[in-house]
Formats: C-alpha cells, structure tokens, sequence
C-alpha cells in the first residue's frame, strides 16, 4: 500500500518509533432497538453475545486466539453483573479467556477498547475483544430501602413469632419501588434537564436543535439505505423474526417536530422527545491487536486505533461538555489541527448538548475562561461530521455506542477516502473522551 | 464554657442581610442600552415588549429610593402612554439583587409619623397603578426580592424566578419593627392566604424560589445556568429576561392564564377560609402566639394583624389606611429604632476593620472535639477550609466527629443541602488523636478545659509542631489571654476566639487581643470568624473579657433574687418578661450550676465586692449536692423525659441562704431593673476602662452573645433611650440597699449629667 503523494496534513502518519502500532481489526453491532420493542423479552448478555458471535463470523478468528475480553455497560443485570464474562462464555469463546466488565456511563465501550488497547501497549496481550452493551427493556427496580431491610432481617429471623413480627411491620410506604433514573447522583439532576440548561446557557434555540436532530434522523436514513452501516449484523431473536436493522431512524418534518413539549424544563425547555437520543437496547464488538499480530494471523486492519484521552469537568453545569475538552487535548497529543481531520464522529446525547459543544469549541472566550487555553480549537465541518447518522438517530444503548463510533469512523475514513478521524463523547458525571484513528493504507 | 448555655438566650436573631439598608458601597455603572438615559432606571422596547432594567449606580443592591421610584413612575407613564407597547418586563441588571427592599435611610430621614405615613402612602399609589395597569407587567426576579420589592414584585400581573440560591422572597420588616407598608399587609393575604402571609409577615424568613412557586407566590421558576459564551450570571440574567418577555406576550395571547387552576384540594381550602369566623379563628391564634413569643415587647406584629383583619374585614380602603398609618406609627417607635441600630450594627461588624491578613487560612487545627470544639469544626469545614480536629481520647474524638456529622446532616433532612453536599463537606474534615499535619496549620483554635495549666500544656505541645507564621487561638470564656500567652514563644501570635454554643447556631465571636497580639494576628482570626459566618466583636483582654463580665454581676444578683425568696420561675418569668429570650434561673442550668459558680469565684476575685450580692456558696451547696443543672438532671429546674419543674430539693438549700427583702426595692419592676442595670453598668464600665472599642460592638455582644432584649437594642442603646440620669437615679436607690453593686460607673454618670451625650448618633 502506498501513502498519498501529496499531503497537506499536520503529519505523514501518527505512527511513533518505539510505540506498537495497534489495530482495529473489525467491529460490529446488533441492530439498535427502541427499548421495549423486539428484544423486550433478552437479557444483556444475550445481545452482548450476539455481537460477540456476530465478531466471530466477521473475523473468523478462531475461538481460542483471542487472549482477553472486556465489555462495557452502564445499567447493570445484577444477575450478570460481569456481563463480558457469561457472553463470552455463551458465545462459544474458550472458557480459558478471562474476561471483565468497565463501567463509565456512555463512554463504556470506549474505555473497555482503551483498556484493551493498553494491555496490548504493555505485553500483556495480542488480540483482545472489545465492546458495550446496554438493555434498556429491563432495568432492575428494586424494592425500597426499608422493605430489603425487612426482607434481609426475615432471612435472618428462627421463630415463627420473629418473622410474622417483621411481616407485620411492613408498612404501604415500604411498597414504593425504587426506579433507576438517567440523572447524576451527584446533582439529582436528570441529564435531559442538564442539555436544556447547556442549550440555554449556549443560546442553542430551539429550532437549531430541531433541525439538527432532523439532520441527524435523514442521514441515518440515507446511510441505512444505502447500506453504509456494514457493522450491523442481523439477530435471530428467538421465537421472533430476525432483526437487521436500527428501528429508531425516524425522519420527521420540522411542522411535527415543533408540535413536540419539552421534556423536562417546563413549560420554556428546548429539549423534547424528538431532539434527545431515545432508550435503546443494543450491543457492540471490536477486535483490537498488535498490527504484527493481526499481519501474523493474516488479517487486513481496518485503522490505527491511536492518541485518545479522557477529561472531566464540573457535573453540575459542564457535564455534557467533554468533547470540547477533550477534543483540543486529544489532538494536541497526536499533534494534528482540527483541519486535518478528515472524519468527526461525535456522540449524539441530545442535539442541543451537541450544538452546544460545536459553539463551545468554537469561542475563544470559552477555551481561555474555563478551559485554560490561549485560543479556541474550532468547531468541525458539518461536512465531515456524523454523516452516517448519530445517537439521536441511530439510537444510543450507554454502554454499547464508543465501539459504534469507532467502527464508524473506520468504515468512513475508508469510504470517503480519508486518512483521520476523531471520535469524541460526553458521558454522564461529567466526564469526556476523544480518541484519534488513522486509516489502515490501503 | 459559659458560652455553652448562653446559647439559647439569643434566639431571636436578626435574620434579614440586606433587608432595607442601601449601604454605601461601590459603583455600577449600568450599561445603558436604553432610547431613555436615566441613572436608575432604564427601558428598551423590544417590540411589544418594554424591558424595564433596574440599577442603582450607587450601591450594590437596588432600593426603593426617592429617585427610583421617580424614575419608575416616569418610564411607566411613558409605557403606558406608548400604544405600540403591549406588556412589560420588570427587571435587575444587578447581579443577586432585584430590589432589596425600600430605603431605610429614606425613612429614617423623616421626623415624624406623618411623614412616614406620606411615604407608604405614596408607594401604595404607585403599586397600585401597577397593579391596574392595563398592560400586562411580569416581575423577572434574580437575587434577594424583600420588603418593599417583594410588594413591588407582587403588585405586578406575573413573576417569573430563577431558582439561583441568592434567589429569596420575603418581608423583613418585622425583624426592624415595621410592617410592610406599600400594600403587602393587603395583597399576601389574597395571594398567599392568611397563614402563609402571617407566616411570611411575622416572622419575616426569607422564602426561597421553590417554596414561593408553592405557595403560589412566583407562577414559574427558571433554572440558574452555568458557562456559555457568557459568565454565568450575566446569562442567568439575558435566560430569565428572554423567558420573561415569551411570558408576557403569552399574558397579551391569552396563551398563558393568570390566575393558576387550583385543585380540589385548594379550591375546599378557599372556601373554607372565606368564612369570617375561620378567619377570626386564625387571627385569634396568631394573636394568642405572637402575645406569648414578644411579651407585648414588640409593637409591629399586633400592628401587622390588625392591618391584615382591616383589609380583610373593612375592605381595601381601609386596609391601605391602616397600613400606612400604622406603617409611620411603628417607624417612630424605639423598639424600631433599636432594631435598626442593632441591623446597622450588625453590617458594622460583619466587616475586618484590621485589613486582609497576610495569610489566609486554608488548614485550622482544633484541639479539643468538645461541643465547642466539634461546632467550630462545623462551621469551618462548611467553609470549604482543612480541618483537623484532634483530642485526646477515640471517645471523645468519635463525638465530636459525630457532631459535625449530625449538624450536616440535619442540614440536609431540611433539604437546605444535598446529602452529596454533605459529604463533599465532610470530606475537608480530619479526626485525629495526634499532631501530625500540624505543620501546615495556618491557624489553631484550642477548646480544652478552662484550666490554666493545661491550656499552657497544650500550647507548649503545639508551639513544638506549628510553622512559625501559625496563629494559636484560645477559646476561652473566663481565662485571661495574656496569663495564656505567658507560655508562648510568640505571644504577637496569640489571641481569644470565644465562640458561644452552640457554635453552628449562634451568631457571636468574641475576640480578644492582648497588648501583645499583633494586628495580623487579629486581622487573621477576625478573617476566620467573617468566613464562618459570625458577627465579630474585637475586644480587649481583662477578666471576663466583655460579654463574661456582663453576666457574672447579673446572674450574682439573679441568686440574690431566689435568696429572697423569689422562685426560679417567677425569676424566670422576669427575665423573659423584660425581653431575655430565656429566664435567669434557665440560663444559669444550661450554663451549669458549676461553671456559673466557677465564672462567680475567678471573677469575684478579679472585682472583689461588685461581683458579689448572691452567696456564691449557694451554688457551690447545689454543686456539693450533684445539682449541676440540664446536664446533670438537676438545677434550679429537675429535668425529666422532656419536662422542667422546679427542683424539690433546691427549697432547703435556699432556705438555708435565705436573705430578707427589703421591701422598697423589691417589686417585680425592682426585680428586674436589678438584673439590668448590673449587667449594663458593667458594659458601660467595659467601654471606659475600653475592655471595648465603642458601643456598637457592645450592643451587638449583649445581644447577639448574651440575649440582651433585641427591642431595646443593646446596653448601650437602652441607656441613650431610658436615660442615663433615670437609669443611675434607679441604680442610687437600689445602692442604699446593697452597696456598691450599684454604684454607677463614671462613664454613666458623666451621661447622666449631660443628657445630651448620647452612646449612638441619635436617629431623629
């Protein structure tokens, strides 16, 4: 393979002497579903298992060459609480292949793929399998603090006395079921309050969310079609057809999408049904090696999983501004300029969030006041930004996106003929990543 | 250690921050964006909008002043007059403040009750206006909206809040003996209710946003936001306008109600109150319990009741008469003065009038994780400032962490902080049983025993560990600090902090500086106390010091009293019936019988006889005999699951002390201008033997520290008003009884020769 003959890039390459080159061999994700439709009746580690066969029909790597596993996930099924394990082992991998769960809210995945990247820079491995899964069908809703209180004392209780005693001090306020909620612990504020704060603290309308989200929902629509987005592979459910496709693209018009309340500041909120990412159920799978590993086994990589960094700011006001912390930072590593990425990838939490980041990267007063950064980095062309659809579109299962994001990246940069690209996400807690990929030469 | 009990004396505070007051203070310059150029108030017309932005160039806060109100009045006709303008925006551009009430220096300028009655009835007209006018006017609140601005704000169509913390609605008035006098008393009751609006109006506490949306008192909240392309604030401030102005073109589409939809809930709770003798079963009771908490002492809340019933009953007309009658009655009275003073007072020592310390602290040690101890931990750390608290024992240590733990956390049961806020401020605190870590203290606070020789135990100890720049504080309510400061290397570093228990609920910090302390080192602790929220007072170093001093000659006179027969709760009812938030006999058990009796010993010494007239050894009997007050079950009082009665037992020992009264001076109005006039004699002696810089900081100790009645002010503020030659003629009676106990100080007696000096600059 041969690089251009002519560049106009920051750098020929990220490649660094004495660094190993680590590979993106392939990625894949089940279909994206609307919490509550067709996988209704799974459980995580059923889709997480899915992607993880659907990896290994892809690659065809042989069951036991992959060294280890590491999956991410955000609402966790107590009964599984290391999915990555029990979906491996129902994948058919080698039971000798450990495996373990990560967690940090929607950047997941991306952390399990960094983890993974680094136990390759360290050694420790050749061949790991990445990847996220999230089920938002079922969610475990627990009984109140006081009525597991009850409960645990009943298991503890000898007499007959001891337990009708406990039985009989059961109370209707004990009843009240405790409900998992998309809001900071830290805060008690709910992420969609937080957007639409973010979106009025950015002077984002309305309208600008609106027709980004229909932005969002059209290209999503154009790529299904056009059959662009290849890492999807299609899911046998059982006693259910299969599914092949992301059931969440809905192109809408602006006329309906104004119609729409806002969701949570009421009643002068910005942020609404239509211009949020939905509740999704879904599972993501990467397999990461040493590029002489992946030369050794005879694959052809898809990209060089490169430079990438995690931030972290104030949850309260900032918390859905990580990639514009993260952006600068990560780029500033690998020593390109925002120009000299060819393809963005950004995760879509809520298009105000969104429309927000690409105004706060692109003030100065922003990147000196809160950032400590003697100018601004830019906003990235919406030219080269999320062509295939987002998370608003797409859909968003937490843990599962990151590796979506970057397979995104590989299969553009390869289709559009580009040589970087740059992923970048928000996560809840006030936290962001970015990482920078570079296409495979082909 | 006195401090521990002295605490519940001073439950009546003065809440309100920047209630009426325009202080002098810097300049904004408003950004004048206006087609009108005026200093105060401005207005743009967006469309069919008028903003009109509020600003007083000259303070940091906005006040209803003459010049505002003129300016106000001048742009509302202009709105009024202009047929292309549909509704109008009402708003601050001053960050935290929409209007922080009228200006009191307005009313204190007038000099008599006519003029004052003008004033209100003047507001009430422009409010009135506002309140008919017939275009639509949202109130955009940001920041502190009390007193005459919550009456502006609720004579205005629609209000529109920012749930931002500096965000509080509220009356004031009543905490400087007024009433809301521009229509409150008449437009709450109708908003709100009669029991929120008597809450509101009598107690004068501030309502924060949320509540206020609740009570029906603001119709939407806006969320505060955090960075932009702008400050925070400054966007804060465009959100809210921007909402404002969709509201107020809502009002014009009819698109938004103005009157909410109640509930069946509400609509029953209507109804039932729209019968009259509901309503004068409500009066009844407010009456009943406002009579029991001020003693008939303070005059505005019977006056806010009969305004509200007026109205209510009479109609309008004679509701806004009653009010603003009443209104200039109350400016004029002395219990409102008082208060006044005790608020301008209160401004006064809120701020370090020894500079910025060289170095701030960021790590405090305590020693000691007593009540005391564990309470200065509390108000420190919720300060954001390193903490260590150390003792000597896991017991104690495990106490005191326990406290600072239940202080926060009951802080958040009242949801006034989130659990996660509570935790994040735990997380500056350090128990320890050693002195590591001491070496990057910038200040320590001692709350050991009030015992000479351990104090210069632990000071020795902590000289050994504490960087050379380190501040060692004493908290201490009896021991001198020079005799503390003999063992130090540094005595330039030494200084008192005497907090009074408990600490996270009284306001007072008495500090003491010896002729050694250096100006730092006060600029230092005064700085530390600002920052834990205290009113400080800086006062010279002597036995007692000043507020100590005050209540030894009272609580000696106070055993006098029960000698003669008196008992404690007739002694009690006394106290509380002069204006003491809690009785003589109560105050000495939550003290401690023991500590009493110590504090009477060391200071008899120090004074020798005009410390005396009770019989220390009845104390020291009630001490023999395990009667050492609340702590122990027993005092004057016996206290049982929650109840007090009068100790049994204490008959005898008294009896055995027994002192015949001498009838002349013996009536319960004798009775009580004992106790005062010893407690205030001694405070004016503080100030000519200048144990005390000046009688503001007198008046805000006696009060703040000690309970002395709000209403009269302070010691200082009593004897400018009762008179120093009536007080003196009084303390000459009572001397040819009991000798010099009573002789007046020199200082009071020059007063008394020369009425026409006067301790405070007199308000008309």
């Amino acid at each position: 393979s041969m690089a251009p003959v002519v560049s106009t890039k920051s750098k020929k390459t990220l490649s660094k002497t004495g660094v190993k080159n680590i590979v993106l061999v392939d990625g894949v994700r089940t279909p994206f579903l609307q919490s509550g439709t067709t996988y209704a009746d799974l459980m995580p580690h059923d889709l997480a298992r899915t992607a993880l066969q659907g990896l290994l029909n892809r690659t065809g790597i042989p069951k036991d060459a992959v060294d280890y596993i590491i999956y991410g996930t955000v609402i966790q099924e107590v009964k599984t609480s290391n999915v990555a394990r029990e979906a491996a082992l129902g994948a058919g991998f080698s039971d000798r292949i450990p495996a373990h769960t990560v967690t940090m809210a929607c950047i997941s995945s991306n952390q399990a793929m960094t983890t993974a990247v680094g136990m390759i820079a360290a050694g420790q491995c050749d061949a790991v399998v990445a990847g996220g899964v999230e089920f938002m069908s079922d969610v475990p809703i627990r009984h109140s603090r006081k009525m597991r209180k009850t409960m645990l004392s009943l298991n503890k209780a000898k007499t007959l006395g001891a337990r009708l005693a406990l039985l009989g001090s059961i109370r209707p306020a004990h009843l009240a079921p405790e409900l998992p909620a998309v809001a900071e612990f830290s805060t008690e504020e709910t992420m969609g309050h937080s957007a639409d704060r973010l979106a009025a603290a950015f002077g984002v309308s309305r309208r600008e969310q609106d027709e980004y989200a229909l932005r969002s929902h059209s290209l999503a629509k154009r790529a299904q079609d056009e059959g662009l987005l290849s890492d999807v592979v299609g899911f046998k459910v059982p006693g259910k057809d299969i599914v092949s496709k992301d059931n969440g693209i809905r192109p809408s018009s602006m006329e309906q999408m104004a119609k729409l309340k806002p969701a949570f500041v009421k009643p002068h909120g910005t942020v609404t049904a239509a211009n949020s990412s939905y509740l999704t159920d879904g599972a993501s799978a990467v397999l990461i090696m040493s590029e002489e590993k992946a030369l050794a086994l005879g694959y052809k990589p898809k990209a060089y999983l490169r430079d990438f960094v995690y931030v972290s700011q104030d949850p309260k006001d900032q918390l859905l501004l990580g990639p514009s912390y993260a952006t600068p930072k990560v780029l500033e590593r690998s020593g390109l300029k925002l120009a000299d990425i060819d393809v963005f990838e950004f995760h879509e939490a809520f298009a105000g969030q969104i429309l927000s980041n690409l105004k706060a990267m692109d003030s100065d007063w922003f990147a000196k006041t809160y950032m400590g950064r003697t100018s601004k980095v830019g906003s990235p062309p919406l030219d080269k930004f999320n062509l295939w659809g987002g998370s608003l579109s797409l859909g968003h299962p937490f843990g599962a996106t990151g590796c979506r994001l970057v397979t995104t990246v590989a299969h553009r940069l390869k289709k559009e003929g580009g040589q970087y690209g740059l992923v970048a996400a928000c996560a809840a807690g006030g936290q962001g990543h970015a990482m920078v990929i570079e296409a495979y030469p082909q | 250690m006195v401090t521990r009990a002295v605490a519940a004396l001073s439950r009546f505070t003065i809440r309100a921050r920047c209630i009426l007051f325009a202080g002098p203070s810097s300049r904004h310059i408003s950004v004048a964006s206006s087609i009108m150029a005026r200093s105060h108030v401005n207005c743009e017309i967006k469309g069919d909008v008028a903003v009109i932005r509020i600003s007083d160039p000259n303070s940091k806060v906005n006040t209803l002043s003459l010049q505002m109100q003129k300016e106000m009045t001048e742009v509302m006709d202009e709105v009024w007059g202009n047929s292309a303008i549909k509704c109008v925006v009402m708003i601050s551009s001053k960050p935290g403040c929409f209007i922080a009430g009228a200006d009191i220096n307005m009313i204190q300028a007038c000099k008599s009750t006519e003029e004052v009655t003008r004033l209100s009835q003047e507001g009430q007209k422009i409010f009135e206006k506002i309140e008919k006018s017939p275009k639509p006017i949202v109130a955009a609140i940001n920041g502190s909206c009390l007193g005459g601005g919550l009456e502006f704000a609720i004579a205005c169509q629609y209000r529109v809040a920012t749930k931002s913390k500096t965000t509080v609605l509220g009356t004031p008035e009543v905490m400087l003996g007024l009433l809301p006098g521009a229509g409150g008393t008449q437009r709450l009751p109708k908003m709100i209710g009669l029991p929120n609006a008597f809450d509101m109006m009598l107690t004068g506490r501030n309502i924060r946003a949320d509540k206020a949306k609740k009570m029906g008192l603001v119709h939407q909240l806006v969320d505060t936001l955090g960075p932009g392309l702008k400050s925070p604030e400054e966007r804060t401030i465009e959100y809210l306008e921007e909402v404002a102005i969709d509201c107020a073109r809502g009002i014009v589409n009819k698109k938004l109600a103005l009157t909410k939809e109640m509930n069946m809930m509400q609509k029953i709770q209507d109804h039932v109150m729209s019968y009259s003798f509901v309503q004068n079963r409500i009066y009844s009771t407010v009456e009943k319990k406002v009579l029991k908490q001020t003693k008939g002492l303070y005059p505005a809340p019977m006056k806010i009741i009969e305004c509200v019933k007026a109205g209510m009953e009479q109609g309008p007309d004679a509701g806004y008469l009653a009010e603003s009658q009443n209104f200039g009655k109350l400016a004029m009275t002395p219990e409102s003065k008082a208060l006044v003073g005790l608020y301008h007072g209160q401004v006064a020592c809120k701020k370090n009038r020894f500079g910025v310390p060289e170095k701030e602290v960021k790590t405090l040690a305590i020693l000691g994780a007593g009540l005391i101890g564990a309470g200065i931990a509390q108000v420190t750390v919720e300060k954001s400032i390193n903490t260590i608290l150390k003792d000597i024992t896991e017991e104690a240590l495990n106490q005191g962490q326990h406290q600072v733990y239940k202080g926060l956390n009951d802080k958040t049961k009242k949801k006034s902080i989130t659990s996660f806020e509570r935790d994040s401020i735990l997380s500056n605190l350090t128990g320890q049983l050693d002195y590591s870590g001491f070496e990057k203290a910038d200040m320590v606070i001692e709350a050991v025993f009030e015992d000479l020789a351990i104090k210069h135990k632990v000071l020795k100890e902590v000289e050994a560990v504490i960087p050379p720049n380190c501040v060692f504080a004493s908290n201490t309510a009896a021991l001198a600090i020079k005799d503390i400061a003999a063992a130090s290397k540094r005595p330039e570093k030494v200084v008192g902090m005497h907090y009074f228990s408990p600490v996270d609920k009284m306001q007072l910090l008495e500090i003491i500086t010896t002729d050694k302390t250096s100006k730092d080192t006060t600029a230092s602790a005064v700085a530390l106390g600002l920052k834990q929220g205290k009113v400080v007072i800086v006062v010279g170093d002597g036995p007692g010091f000043y507020t100590t001093r005050c209540l030894a000659p009272m609580l000696a006179e106070a055993v006098r009293v029960l000698q003669e027969g008196v008992d404690p709760k007739k002694l009690d009812s006394l106290t509380t019936g002069f204006g003491f938030p809690v009785g003589a006999a109560t105050l000495a058990d939550k003290l401690g019988i023991d500590v009493a009796a110590h504090m009477a010993e060391n200071l008899g010494k120090a004074f020798g006889s005009r410390f005396g007239g009770g019989n220390l050894e009845l104390l020291k009997t009630m001490v023999a005999k395990g009667f050492k007050g609340r702590k122990s079950g027993k005092g004057f009082y016996v206290y049982q699951s929650g109840l007090k009665d009068i100790n049994p037992e204490l008959k005898e020992i008294v009896e055995s002390y027994n002192m015949m009264p001498t009838p002349a001076v013996s009536s319960d109005s004798d009775v009580q201008y004992r106790l005062i006039s010893r407690f205030v004699n001694e405070a004016v002696l503080c100030l000519q033997e200048g144990i005390l810089t000046n009688p503001v900081e007198g008046d805000i100790g006696a009060v703040f520290g000690l309970g002395f009645p709000p209403f009269l002010g302070g010691p200082f503020r009593f004897v400018d008003n009762f008179g120093a030659d009536k007080l003196v003629e009084k303390m000459k009676t009572f001397e040819e009884v009991f000798g010099n106990q009573f002789t007046p100080c020199q200082l009071l007696l020059d007063h008394a020769k020369d009425p026409s000096r006067k301790f405070h600059r007199l308000i008309h």
